[in-house]
């Protein structure tokens, strides 16, 4: 696979609005920059190569719709962050980390193996018959809720893409 | 048979590593293995052609099932997952 090589100001620019999207939405970047900013080149690499910024630290499948969880800010970055202080590539990191009050250890995966991942769906965490006005959209990501006809285009949390939403209600 | 990139050093065993390109502990774990000195060979599975890729997961699958990276596999036995640095310099001085 050929990656086209990125360049610096192209990389800095990527950095920037990664790390004013996390200060907006609450979060921190790994005060490491030359690590963080690795991993924003990973991210970029995989734009290029896949159409989409997978999660540098996992394999991708090429499939949007096989790899949606482990897009970033993928699925697992809240709960690893409430649980190690970090995101699975320790791209983000818990405040008490950026303070150095913590160090960022190894994170073990949290995306079940290939053999039983199931293919994100829009009703995968909708439950029994519940009569609702209008159905209830959840982002995969942050949590967002929001009762329409589909989920937005972007979520207005979290800014990530429409089809990270689920069916809740 | 899936090609790796042979790097020269102490012989410690067989010393072999699944990293990805783009991955920040994989490159840590690279990096250490590069200061230890140790003979090594490493893969970048998400260079490799699509049916190498097939083929380099299930070998990964079959020291760690999460399929997950860097998996650092000592003489096809002993399974670091993740960048656990102390047990590698354990493991390999």
């Amino acid at each position: 696979m050929n990656d086209s090589v990125i360049g610096k100001e192209e990389l800095l620019k990527r950095y920037e609005e990664v790390a004013r999207d996390a200060v907006q939405g609450g979060y921190f970047l790994n005060p490491d920059t030359d690590f963080t900013k690795n991993l924003v080149r990973g991210l970029m690499v995989n734009e290029q190569r896949y159409g989409y910024p997978a999660c540098p630290c996992r394999i991708a499948s090429g499939k949007r719709e096989q790899d949606l969880d482990i897009i970033c800010p993928c699925d697992y970055r809240d709960p690893d962050l409430e649980e190690f202080g970090a995101c699975y590539c320790a791209l983000y990191v818990s405040g008490e980390i950026t303070k150095g009050e913590k160090t960022v250890g190894p994170i073990p995966e949290r995306r079940p193996p290939r053999s039983m991942r199931k293919s994100v769906s829009k009703e995968s965490s909708a439950k029994g018959p519940l009569t609702v006005p209008l159905p209830v959209w959840r982002c995969r990501v942050c949590g967002y809720l929001c009762a329409r006809e589909s989920p937005p285009l972007v979520c207005p949390i979290c800014k990530v893409a429409q089809d990270r939403f689920e069916r809740f209600l | 048979m899936i090609e790796m990139t042979h790097i020269d050093g102490e012989d410690k065993g067989k010393v072999v590593l699944f990293a990805l390109s783009t991955c920040g502990w994989c490159a840590k774990t690279k990096e250490l293995l590069a200061d230890l000195g140790v003979e090594h060979s490493y893969v970048y599975v998400d260079l490799l052609e699509p049916d190498e890729i097939e083929e380099a997961l299930t070998e990964v699958e079959r020291y760690n099932p999460s399929g997950s990276f860097p998996t650092l596999v000592i003489n096809d036995s002993r399974v670091i997952i993740g960048f656990r640095e102390q047990e590698i310099r354990e493991a390999l001085t």
